[in-house]
């Protein structure tokens, strides 16, 4: 890893994230020593990584090695897994976001995220925009926002004159972009992609990546991704995760191998197993 | 190999065998249709007996036999307790049964979809849900006698304690009735919750909803459909119940209609059953009509519930 | 670039709510209140047993009778004095209706869950199912009126020309009906189970040259037997609680007897009798109905209880 340190200090009182005015530093999240358990099953061993700001990091690996864990620690989804336990320190924005004191429902408007599988609710496409805005108690002007939304996800041309059928008629990547939508309309800092466009046609995928380099501008995006062309094209960095060689009686734990900027890791890696990884000759 | 050398090992016995099967086929199809076949002589007999007396039409004329049915079914609708049976009639077994309707609808359904979601939404699986759940499902198995007991104790007579009894009003049935339909409830509501899908709860908690948020508009409308079955086979399962409400104290004949909760009352089950303990022969046919009212509105809820069930089944 | 440079709006404090004390505590009294709706069933089971305790220990008390003569007498004459409280006629009379009703609906309930699972095709199944869903549904105030209307007149025809009187009101009428009560129970249960079985252990047999009569009950019931015996357990139970259908084909009069055409006593019916008799509120014979009730409770809980228990174990096996 060789991206230097956050330069904030953490403010131990309160357990809000500062306003954007005083936000400084390219780091938007951080993992330090986290180790997550599921039950009695280790599945990620010290994992330390800073996400940049307002750049794409992609998070790859072989299957089971912990990368949708990592991202869902993120946003403290992984507080709904039965038997879920993470010991280590999270910071958004240079906050712990995983002491007591943190509300993870606010959190989660800060830090949104796109699933695998395109899930919009059965709503009409206007209802799904808008649902989230409406529970976190948006005052502004709602058709606005909407429009916003869509025309951001490069949705808005498809669905302006269907606002009212149901979200569910769109097509597959017409579904990924409402959800990718209906996370904007809540005006996150961060995006957390799990596999986006896993379920998606080959079209569809190229217009969710274009979404994507448009988005960074604006947002930070963590996407995990089993397709390592994808992550070449997309991203700024990326985190290579490998299951730990170490672990005993069979358990699969995950490590990161290998974090640095896109172009060094599948040119030059460093780490052997990620020379292996992306030569395919694991995986 | 000559098979005709080579003594036979295997015998199959085709044709034995052949035959076996679609005998205990049409065995089986016959068995089936017991459930059908009661359900027909049900009707007709009830049907008969409402119809019996002298000079009445053969069985086949059927739309004068329909047109007489209704009538008599209408007039026993309206017409109050009476001993004398061309007076007698269910109007206030069927006034008391809409009272208990809509109180019992009123307690149980609240409470029921209330404590599944609770089970459903916000406990995790573990020790404390299970312990939980099995009450529930013991609860489901007690017979209905037994909430009569304990309406009777508790509710009529509140332990002997005069202030806080009920007596033996429409509250206290509905209550006990509440209590006896709350398992059922609660069951049919988890079941209807556990089919909505989890990648909906997902995407919600993911915009920043609460817990309460995501239920109230996402998980409780997709699962409306299995609810309303549920609630719906429940009350009419209350409807029908006699012995909770014969322990609670709903009379067999009352002379005023209810006007609130606080009232006595009767049913109409209850009602029936006291027509029928009457041996005076003409009691039978006013007996007979007030079953086919029962078994009508009941067939009614049922098969409305059983039309949402298959009407959304398909398209969810 | 610094941050807030591309954000068009105004500062987030001013648009989102979220997070304000109102709201969250709105959300705590909701799940306080969720709670409290799930603790009603609790509350149930706690006042059930409670209030059968309490009364029957009151009961035992007042009456003077010992649990063991009330567990083993086999009389039950309330007006003698000192009056007599034996459980065991109501037990009898509860057993020979339990039994008679479970005789006729386990192999029927059975043979139709068979038929549903293994021979019907779609379309009859779907046409089957719902009817035999609003069998279960007939009330059983029904029942008990349809064997003072078909079933005992129908005994009687055909038994007294033999020479057999039959009483109206006969242990046998309440079997027959409480039998076909039960009926869509175990037809419904048993074909769960059966459906549940998984298909490859059917498709293996056939592939070996069996007959569909030869899967369905030497492969596929064998395999659902404990889920089926579960079913039996639960319908048994349910012929135990009946209390219409008995009360209104087989009467009230406790006898222990093994003759079919006459009137016996169960322990609902009996529960049914004290209460609408003229026993005033704290005497003996009024609390004689919470200790029979207690006894009815305590056996109906065990075979539910014993009914679950054997299911899991059926569960375990396929899942």
């Amino acid at each position: 890893m060789s991206l230097p340190d956050s330069s904030v200090a953490p403010t131990a009182s309160s357990s809000q994230p500062p306003p954007p005015s005083e936000r400084p530093g390219s780091i938007v999240l951080a993992a330090r020593k986290l180790r997550v358990w599921y039950g009695t099953s280790l599945a990620l061993k010290d994992v330390d990584i800073e996400i940049p700001r307002h750049q794409i990091t992609a998070l790859i690996g072989p299957s089971g090695c912990g990368k949708s864990t990592l991202l869902r620690c993120f946003n403290r989804m992984n507080d709904l897994v039965a038997g879920a336990r993470m010991e280590g320190k999270i910071e958004f924005d240079g906050e712990s976001i995983v002491g007591p004191g943190v509300d993870p429902v606010a959190l989660r408007r800060r830090i949104g995220m796109v699933f695998q599988k395109p899930n919009p609710f059965p709503k009409s496409v206007y209802q799904n925009v808008a649902w989230g805005a409406r529970i976190n108690g948006y005052r502004g002007d709602m058709d606005e926002l909407v429009e916003r939304s869509l025309r951001r996800a490069a949705l808005w041309d498809e669905v302006k004159n269907k606002l009212h059928r149901s979200g569910l008629e769109l097509s597959g990547g017409q579904q990924q972009r409402l959800c990718i939508a209906r996370t904007l309309a809540v005006e996150p800092e961060v995006i957390l992609m799990d596999e986006p466009c896993s379920a998606l046609d080959p079209i569809s995928t190229a217009r969710v990546e274009d979404l994507m380099d448009d988005l960074k501008d604006e947002y930070s995006i963590v996407i995990v991704t089993h397709n390592m062309q994808q992550a070449r094209r997309v991203s700024d960095k990326t985190a290579c995760l490998m299951l730990d060689e170490s672990a005993k009686d069979g358990h699969r734990t995950g490590v990161i191998a290998e974090f640095s900027s896109t172009d060094r890791l599948f040119t030059n890696p460093v780490d052997p197993r990620t020379e292996a990884y992306i030569t395919g000759r694991i995986g | 190999m000559n098979p005709s050398i080579a003594e036979p090992k295997y015998q199959p016995h085709r044709v034995a065998r052949r035959w076996a099967g679609p005998i205990f086929g049409i065995a089986c199809f016959l068995a089936t249709l017991t459930g059908v076949l009661v359900l027909s002589v049900v009707l007709g007999a009830v049907i008969a007996a409402a119809l019996r007396q002298p000079g009445a039409a053969p069985w086949y004329h059927l739309g004068t036999n329909l047109r007489e049915l209704f009538d008599l079914l209408v007039g026993l609708v309206q017409k109050p307790q009476s001993s004398d049976p061309l007076r007698a009639g269910f109007r206030a077994g069927v006034v008391g049964s809409l009272w208990m309707l809509g109180l019992v609808g009123l307690m149980a359904i609240p409470v029921g979809v209330g404590a599944a979601v609770y089970l459903e939404e916000y406990i995790a699986p573990g020790p404390f849900r299970r312990i939980i759940q099995t009450n529930i499902a013991n609860l489901a198995g007690v017979p209905s006698i037994v909430y009569g007991i304990l309406g009777l104790a508790l509710f009529v007579r509140a332990f002997g304690m005069k202030e806080y009894a009920l007596g033996r009003t429409l509250i206290a049935g509905g209550l006990t009735l509440g209590l006896l339909v709350l398992p059922v409830i609660v069951i049919s509501t988890q079941e209807a919750l556990r089919t909505v899908p989890n990648s909906l709860r997902q995407a919600a908690l993911a915009l920043g909803a609460t817990r309460w948020q995501m239920v109230r508009d996402h998980v409780l409308p997709a699962a409306l459909p299995g609810i309303l079955t549920g609630t719906i086979l429940s009350l009419s399962r209350a409807i029908g119940e006699t012995a909770p409400l014969l322990m609670v104290g709903a009379a067999g004949s009352i002379g005023v209609l209810p006007r609130s909760p606080f009232d006595r009352y009767t049913v109409l089950p209850v009602e029936i059953y006291n027509y029928a303990k009457n041996p005076k022969v003409q009691f039978q046919t006013v007996t007979a009509g007030g079953i086919l009212i029962l078994l009508l509105l009941l067939l009614t809820m049922n098969a409305t519930a059983i039309i949402i069930r298959n009407r959304y089944a398909r398209s969810g | 670039m610094s941050p807030t440079e591309t954000r068009p709006f105004v500062s987030p404090d001013e648009l989102w709510s979220t997070g304000s004390p109102l709201r969250s505590f709105a959300e705590s009294a909701i799940t306080v209140g969720l709670f409290l709706c799930a603790l009603v069933t609790v509350l149930t089971t706690t006042g059930i047993i409670v209030v059968l305790s309490v009364e029957s220990v009151e009961f035992f008390r007042q009456s003077g009778v010992s649990l063991f003569d009330f567990l083993t007498g086999t009389e039950l004459k309330p007006e003698l004095s000192p009056p007599k409280y034996g459980i065991l006629p109501l037990v009898w009379g509860t057993l020979v209706i339990a039994a008679g009703s479970t005789m006729i609906a386990l192999p029927i309930g059975l043979l139709s869950a068979i038929y549903l699972s293994e021979y019907a095709p779609k379309h009859v199944r779907n046409l089957l199912k719902p009817a035999l869903e609003l069998l279960a549904g007939i009330p059983t105030i029904v029942y008990g009126y349809l064997a003072l209307l078909i079933v005992t007149p129908m005994l009687k025809a055909i038994f007294e020309p033999i020479g057999i009187r039959v009483e109206t009101f006969n242990a046998l009428s309440a079997c027959i009906v409480v039998g076909v009560m039960i009926i869509p129970l175990v037809s419904s249960l048993s074909e769960d189970v059966l459906s549940a079985v998984p298909r490859g252990l059917r498709e293996s047999a056939y592939g070996l040259g069996a007959t569909k009569f030869e899967v369905s009950t030497r492969i596929v019931l064998p395999a659902a037997l404990s889920g089926v015996v579960a079913s039996f357990i639960l319908a048994l139970s349910r012929a135990i609680g009946e209390t219409m259908a008995v009360v209104l084909a087989a009467g009230m009069r406790p006898r222990i007897t093994l003759n079919p055409f006459t009137s016996v006593e169960t322990m609902t019916t009996y529960i049914v009798a004290v209460t609408n008799g003229e026993a005033s509120h704290g005497s003996p014979k009024y609390l004689s109905l919470f200790a029979v009730g207690m006894a009815l409770f305590v056996m109906t809980l065990m075979l539910n209880i014993l009914s679950g228990l054997v299911l899991r174990r059926y569960r375990e096996v396929y899942q």
